[in-house]
């Protein structure tokens, strides 16, 4: 409990799942949140928590790394570091020392589709938090003094997450092979190259084109209700001047020919890995339909110690330490089914792969059973149940589902939809999803030293 | 078993919300939240005590539960027995095996796991209320009537060795082990609670069944149990899963740890673009009178953002994306700790900074205004903590091992707005000394070197 060293003893196999984005818009009905747009279009949706007087209050931004313009990765997360960097009326520096100062906590977040910025307070703090956060989305003052600093600092957190990190190194080549048109190729941190040239201009203009009233969220979680919260949103946010926003666009895959393989072979590996993505529909791009049949058929795969993967690979073959399948359907565009494996001391990344992929073969020739999706479905319902078992969660959850066009209907209705799965659409999802040409597959393997 | 993955999410974000090396520490603080949180001491007919928060807002039961003494007690030669013990227990208990207790827990979404750390073995458990007597017996099982089946044990062991191989190379784990070892090389502590592959490859069946019986007993119990159940449901429940441990145990007799190191510097070199690095001098114990107004010294130096590190490394010259300053306390000794990340070219720059910082901070203490804040912060975010089921039982747990009392909650604010500006001032120049760090520093730093 105290030692926070283990924190960090997982994050290889972090790095290499650090792709895969969220956790899957796990379920709803239970958070039964109230929502109201201003005259702006800027949208606020709360969700009550009256089991602590406190808050959470998150400002989601519609865009991400896949809204970047070409050369200019990293400027979505750019952005949102400068956005703690200080306004005329918050001077650098002290927007983190006035949150603290009234024992709050707060950081945010960039994803290839969003940017999330939030603070936890008492409630009687609230309305600051929401003054705080309206004048730095229309007031941000980026000076070259103020932005090269920050810039050395992200350079920083790349070398700490990625360059230091053959496994990150591998996710990152790994997804630059999956996606060959879709904006997710690159990866949200930017490349060292073109993060090391972004300016207080470029960081403007994305400012100015994104953080637009009309494409934020403001989501407020805990000791309130929407009647006490829509006085003070009209307040602050009504008064951001009203802009056009953007159409959102996210290239589609084309047709594919060839599945795609890298290898990353480090003397900083002790412990090979192997992984493979396969392209697949999210929520809300084309093919839709296989959504929800593919959280059912992860969570079949790999969801804990009685899936397939694990019973098999892990615990009657003996050939993987570790097993696991993944999907993250809460995207704006093309997503990943992901499955990966890490062989027991002295084994082959061979064996993982020919051990998965029989996995698949099988799948695909004989399907999955009644009980099979009966139990996941349980499952699934059931982290459903627990996600609202915090003020985050929720909060969390109705963002990112917002952030990439999903309604608070499909947020509520989730636990329903998941609970309708049938044993055809998840053998439906599989044969459209499980098509090597639009997969890559990512070795990660120790230099031999003779 | 061991959860061999763990999700990034996916997110970038600002700041790692800890330098993965500080020690997680401050026992606990008091907001207005956490004070108005009504914590009952339950005893059950049997005699087991558990502290309860009830709160039946939603269908969900948490148990957060420690026994005294950890990972320092494993022998030297079977060092990461406690690990082992915490990965294997919940893997075939009673009439179960491993696949049958595994899929109970999955048809029933219990959540339940075991961590061994130096000073404690922890548990948590967590379930709907439907499910709450099937996840209770669960719990007894496993800590009264473990297996540890050839099958499962063999399976966890080569999990264990996978993530040890998997961190061999990794700059963090390198700087910790060798910070540890660096402090404690002739202590429990120096070594980590993991194990080696060696040492994990010595441990038997014979040594997985003596530790749960010789450990798991109800002297050295402390529980918290938040959510949906009522002190007359909870009691007998306590009996029903602790009643058949062994009343009490062997006392814990470990020396204190004397940290060793002032003044060294050792480099590890490996081919990397950015050098890791760790410090640490030492500190003080939890029990230490000084122990607020030392909290508060460090909130000041290290503590994030508004902090003089975060303000001199990171906002005005951009030398990390992570750096942070912290009390490490454990039973048997106090560390004050610190962990940053830079460039290979600018380490020995962070280095002379964070050397600075620290003396000036030793000489002067804080200021007036970053005392108050740093109060502020304490203060004001305790309640914070209570947020989640899960979180607030781990809260009463460790307010129970810190010896802290029922009424710490109520107390905390009052104790921190006891110290005085002439207290920080005393407690930073007792407590900082840049002279008594040890520094270690993993990658290719220009400039810097092993002390001999």
């Amino acid at each position: 409990m105290r030692d926070r060293r283990r924190a960090s003893r997982h994050a290889l196999w972090a790095a290499l799942v650090f792709l895969l984005a969220t956790p899957p818009g796990a379920g709803a009905e239970m958070f039964s949140p109230e929502s109201f747009t201003l005259a702006n279009g800027l949208q606020v949706v709360v969700v009550e928590n009256h089991r602590a007087p406190v808050v959470t209050h998150m400002v989601w931004v519609k865009a991400g790394s896949a809204d970047e313009s070409d050369g200019k990765t990293g400027i979505a997360h750019f952005l949102e570091h400068l956005m703690f960097r200080g306004t005329e009326a918050v001077p650098p520096g002290q927007f983190s020392e006035i949150v603290a100062r009234l024992g709050g906590n707060e950081n945010a977040f960039t994803t290839s589709d969003y940017t999330a910025y939030h603070e936890s307070v008492a409630v009687e703090h609230l309305e600051r938090m929401m003054q705080l956060d309206a004048d730095r989305l229309q007031n941000l003052k980026l000076t070259d003094e103020i932005v090269l600093p920050e810039r050395d600092v992200i350079l920083e957190e790349r070398r700490q997450r990625i360059d230091n990190d053959p496994g990150a190194q591998l996710g990152e080549m790994l997804n630059a092979a999956l996606y060959l048109n879709a904006p997710y190729h690159n990866p949200v941190i930017g490349w060292e190259h073109e993060m090391a040239g972004l300016t207080a201009a470029d960081a403007r203009q994305f400012y100015d084109r994104w953080y637009s009233p009309a494409n934020v969220v403001v989501i407020i979680s805990g000791d309130v209700t929407a009647a006490e919260v829509r006085p003070l949103a009209e307040k602050y946010y009504a008064a951001i001047p009203s802009r056009g926003v953007p159409d959102r666009f996210r290239a589609e895959e084309p047709a594919q020919f060839a599945p795609r393989i890298v290898k990353l072979v480090s003397p900083r590996v002790q412990q090979p890995y192997w992984l493979r993505s396969y392209q697949a529909p999210s929520y809300r791009s084309a093919g839709s339909e296989h959504a929800y049949a593919l959280e059912v058929l992860a969570q079949i795969l790999g969801g804990d110690a009685t899936s397939r993967f694990y019973r098999h690979l892990v615990v009657e073959q003996q050939v993987a330490a570790a097993a696991n399948a993944s999907y993250n359907g809460t995207r704006l565009g093309v997503t990943a089914f992901s499955v990966s494996g890490s062989p027991r001391p002295g084994g082959k990344l061979e064996a993982i792969e020919s051990a998965i992929e029989k996995e698949i073969a099988d799948l695909l020739d004989k399907g999955v059973t009644d009980e099979e999706v009966r139990r996941a479905i349980s499952a699934l319902q059931t982290d459903a149940i627990k996600s609202a078992d915090s003020l985050t969660g929720p909060a969390n959850i109705i963002g990112a589902g917002l952030a990439t066009g999903s309604t608070i209907e499909d947020i509520e209705a989730w636990p329903d939809r998941i609970g309708a799965v049938t044993v055809e659409q998840v053998n439906a999802a599989a044969k459209a999803v499980f098509e090597i040409d639009r997969s890559a597959t990512g070795w990660l393997l120790p230099k031999e030293t003779s | 078993m061991r959860a061999m993955t763990t999700r990034l999410g996916g997110a970038w974000t600002r700041r790692l919300l800890a330098p993965a090396v500080l020690l997680l520490l401050l026992g606990g603080l008091a907001g207005p939240a956490a004070a108005a949180m009504d914590i009952e001491r339950v005893v059950s007919p049997g005699g087991v005590e558990a502290w309860l928060v009830q709160d039946h807002s939603l269908p969900i039961v948490a148990l957060s539960l420690a026994f005294r003494g950890g990972a320092a007690l494993d022998p030297a030669a079977k060092s990461g027995l406690a690990t082992m013990v915490s990965a294997t227990i919940d893997e075939g208990a009673g009439p179960l095996d491993s696949a049958a207790f595994q899929r109970q827990l999955s048809d029933l979404g219990i959540d339940l796991r075991f961590d061994a750390g130096q000073d404690e073995f922890t548990g948590t458990l967590r379930s709907l209320t439907r499910d709450r007597d099937q996840a209770f017996e669960l719990l007894r099982l496993a800590l009264t009537e473990p297996r540890f089946d050839e099958e499962p044990v063999e399976r966890i062991r080569n999990q264990l060795l996978a993530v040890l191989a998997s961190d061999a190379e990794d700059p963090g784990k390198i700087a910790g082990d060798t910070l540890s070892a660096t402090l404690f090389p002739d202590h429990p502590y120096g070594r980590d609670p993991m194990g080696t592959a060696e040492t994990l490859g010595r441990i038997t069946h014979a040594d997985l069944q003596a530790f749960a019986k010789a450990r798991f007993a109800r002297d050295r119990l402390v529980l918290g149990v938040v959510g949906d159940i009522t002190p007359a449901e909870l009691g007998p429940a306590l009996d029903r899963i602790f009643g058949g441990l062994p009343a009490t145990s062997a006392a814990i007799d470990l020396p204190e740890a004397v940290p060793e190191g002032a003044g060294r510097v050792v480099v590890v070199e490996r081919d990397v673009p950015q050098s890791v690095i760790l410090l640490a001098q030492p500190g003080m114990k939890r029990d230490d009178p000084d122990f607020y107004a030392a909290a508060l010294v460090m909130q000041t130096l290290g503590g994030g953002f508004g902090s003089r590190l975060t303000r001199e490394l990171r906002e005005k010259r951009g030398l990390a994306y992570s750096i942070g300053a912290d009390l490490a306390t454990y039973e048997l000794v106090g560390l004050v700790t610190g962990s940053t990340a830079t460039q290979n070219a600018r380490a020995k720059e962070s280095i002379d900074l964070i050397r600075q910082v620290w003396g000036e901070m030793a000489a002067a203490g804080p200021t007036e205004a970053e005392l108050d804040d740093a109060r502020d912060y304490i203060v004001g975010s305790y309640a914070l903590r209570f947020t989640s089921s899960s979180r607030i039982a781990n809260n009463l747990v460790a307010l129970q091992l810190e010896d802290l009392g029922i009424d710490y909650i109520a107390k905390r604010s009052a104790l921190f707005a006891a110290v005085t500006l002439d207290d920080a001032k005393r407690v930073a120049k007792r407590l900082l000394d840049p002279a008594k760090l040890a520094w270690v520093v993993v990658g290719k730093p220009d400039g810097v070197v092993s002390t001999p």
